[in-house]
């Protein structure tokens, strides 16, 4: 497979998810029913034996695993090798709108019919899956493989022993800017009050990606986060907005923004910059001076699914060649140690990407944001009230 | 006889069922249900309970009249931008179309052929800070160097005026259209001049499909959200912003649910206050 082939098909993930879930968000009525359910703590289906179902249901984001025409080569050959059919859904547009489809069957106690979903630790909605009791534990007895994961990603705080979830890819948050319009803005300070930038900032709607810039430039730890280092971050972009510093806060349609010169400098993805550089060498992307963050979408077992049949595809995912096959289409951060060793014969442009494969030093930089804050109606409140009011 | 008359006494019931029952399935007990939810206190971890919570319609007053005010504000502009431009485009169009009336009037609907959401995103792009027509109007002196048209409240009552453009243009052409013409020649024919025919013949005549149209712009507009979020600011947010905050990121469904009924309070007391104003058989045409 040509790395050019299919590298227009690679619509930015982020730009395509943020369309779908505006149009999404007009065209259903989620959730509306949840509160009718009353939480049963059982759910039930809870298979233990080691035996593998026929068919795995596997819920993805858009354009996130490895993909040949109509097929994807990754799970064929997951197929080929266990005897099991890969019912590969890409039904996740972002996380809010996809927690409200599965919520009511999981606050009822029934199977959500999926196996294996994927949502990111910058929600709310993996530390609030655990909480509940909605995910099954790992059989991690399936998953030798599990040795594989960057020690960085070996102990999330909200599941501080990767007992229900194992991180599919990760991506980092980070200052992206048009070296057309301004020289490199490579600080928060920058970005938050140059007379120069005026007008044509973005930041991220994602509470936890501006926070965690916001709080880090601060030199607060946005890993533990209190009322006083909250406050002070939202005090800090409130002024930065009434001073008109602040063009809009973005969803992924950032990019596009970006990409056409409407924002000079803006909070940005890395993944996207990657993509967007293929059309526009003028876009770069760094992290801030002061600290980046870095969020993981994570594979998660909800109620219900097929425990067994669910590890032994983790451990197939986290197998060095399949992990190289998934990245060389993705993109993002690989969470697979060894990965890179083998894209470096097949692919070496992608292997030597620091946005693919980061440097320790980069990912020693980059925060990870405090649960507990994603999870604080008060906070959520101060944050939503900022962008949307 | 007498069942026969029974019968005939009852076919106008079975007639309305089928609407009825479509009203109270789909209107009604979904209505019934946002009430229930707005009254209801708690949050997504620990569940919702029922419990008279009024206060949720109180927290909703106090802590968004500015992004109610605005709704309101931006609708009723769009609403009157989109009155003033579309009215000489129907009339011209019923009484000056001819045989291209069919072609004019697909013209108007042709943008509804393209989703809305890609219609308003297509905007994004015309009134980039790039793009010619930010161009064109600094030329002008209208914007000023280095000024920018996307990213404000112009942008997003331009949005909706667009997107709901059709919804009052089509019903004043249809009004329009329906003037029996021998009308205007005799107020001709009793020395009115064309301006004095129009005002007290042909507008009057229209006022069923200004009334309609602009009902069916407000309404839409002032729930809107799509056009504030695509093409507005920070500082120029509408209610629905808000609420579909509340429902879809702090899945706080009863402060949603109150907004929403706020929202459909108020616009009812204001069709109500208008139906007043224009009399009611101007509703109805």
């Amino acid at each position: 497979m040509s790395e050019y082939s299919d590298f227009s098909d690679r619509i930015s993930r982020k730009v395509f998810l943020r369309r779908a879930a505006v149009s999404g968000s007009v065209l259903t009525v989620p959730g509306l029913l949840a509160a009718c359910g009353g939480s049963s703590p059982s759910a039930g289906g809870t298979t233990e034996a080691h035996t593998l179902a026929k068919t795995l249901h596997f819920s993805n984001w858009t354009l996130y695993i490895d993909k040949k025409g109509n097929q994807h080569p990754s799970l064929n050959q997951f197929q080929q090798k266990y005897g099991v059919h890969v019912d590969y859904t890409e039904d996740i547009n972002d996380n809010a709108s996809f927690f409200s489809k599965i919520e009511p069957d999981l606050a009822r106690g029934q199977s959500t019919g999926r196996d294996l979903i994927v949502m990111t630790d910058n929600s709310r909605y993996p530390s609030l899956l655990v909480n509940k009791g909605w995910v099954e534990k790992l059989d991690k007895s399936a998953i030798p493989n599990i040795k594989n994961l960057i020690p960085q990603q070996r102990h999330p705080n909200w599941d501080p022993n990767r007992d229900y979830s194992l991180p599919w890819q990760s991506g980092f948050t980070g200052i992206g800017w048009n070296t057309k319009l301004t020289e490199p803005v490579t600080s928060m300070g920058e970005l938050l009050g140059s007379k120069k930038l005026r007008g044509k900032v973005g930041l991220l709607t994602e509470f936890s990606d501006t926070l965690a810039l916001v709080m880090a430039y601060n030199g607060d730890d946005p890993s533990h986060i209190t009322d006083k280092t909250f406050n002070k971050a939202i005090a800090v972009i409130q002024r930065a907005v009434h001073a008109g510093q602040i063009r809009q806060f973005y969803g992924n349609d950032y990019a596009s923004a970006l990409a056409n010169g409407d924002l000079t400098a803006t909070m940005a993805w890395s993944g996207d910059i990657v993509q967007l550089q293929a059309d526009n060498s003028h876009l770069h992307w760094q992290m801030p001076d002061t600290g980046g963050d870095i969020w993981t979408d994570n594979m998660l077992i909800p109620k219900g699914g097929n425990v067994y049949t669910a590890s032994v595809y983790m451990n197939w995912v986290y197998t060095p060649r399949i992990a190289a096959e998934i990245e060389d289409y993705v993109n993002y951060v690989c969470p697979v140690l060894g990965a890179k060793e083998v894209l470096v014969k097949k692919d070496p442009a992608i292997a030597n990407n620091v946005l693919i494969f980061p440097t320790k030093q980069m990912l020693d930089n980059a925060h990870t944001i405090d649960p507990t804050a994603l999870n604080n109606e008060k906070y959520q409140t101060t944050w939503q009230n900022l962008i949307s009011a | 006889m007498g069942f026969l008359h029974q019968r005939r006494g009852l076919a106008p019931y079975l007639l309305l069922a089928p609407g009825m029952l479509w009203l109270a399935a789909f209107f009604l007990v979904p209505l019934g249900f946002l009430v229930y939810q707005s009254l209801q206190s708690g949050n997504i971890d620990f569940g919702y309970a029922f419990t008279w919570a009024w206060g949720n319609y109180w927290s909703a007053i106090k802590g968004y009249r500015g992004e109610f005010e605005r709704s309101f504000e931006y609708a009723g502009l769009a609403t009157v931008i989109a009155l003033v431009v579309s009215y000489p485009v129907a009339y011209w169009i019923a009484f000056r179309g001819g045989r291209w009336k069919n072609l004019l009037l697909l013209f108007i609907v042709a943008p509804f052929f393209v989703t809305y959401l890609i219609r308003t995103l297509a905007w994004e792009t015309i009134l980039s800070d790039h793009g010619f027509v930010v161009r064109l109007l600094t030329d002008i002196h209208l914007v000023s160097p280095g000024g920018r048209v996307l990213a404000t409240g112009t942008a997003v009552v331009a949005g909706i005026t667009y997107n709901f453009l059709p919804f009052m243009a089509l019903p004043l052409y249809v009004s329009l259209e329906q003037i029996d013409q021998s009308l205007v020649e005799a107020a001709g024919d009793l020395y009115a001049s064309k301006w004095i025919a129009f005002l007290r013949v042909t507008f009057p005549l229209s006022l069923p499909g200004v009334v309609a149209g602009t009902l069916l712009t407000f309404i839409p507009a002032a729930g809107d959200f799509i056009n504030a979020q695509l093409l507005g600011s920070p500082t120029s947010h509408m209610i629905g912003n808000v609420i579909n905050s509340k429902f879809n990121e702090l899945i706080d469904y009863p402060a949603a649910a109150a907004m929403s009924f706020i929202l459909m309070a108020i616009i009812l007391g204001m069709v109500l206050l208008y139906a007043r104003a224009v009399g009611t058989e101007k509703l109805t045409g």
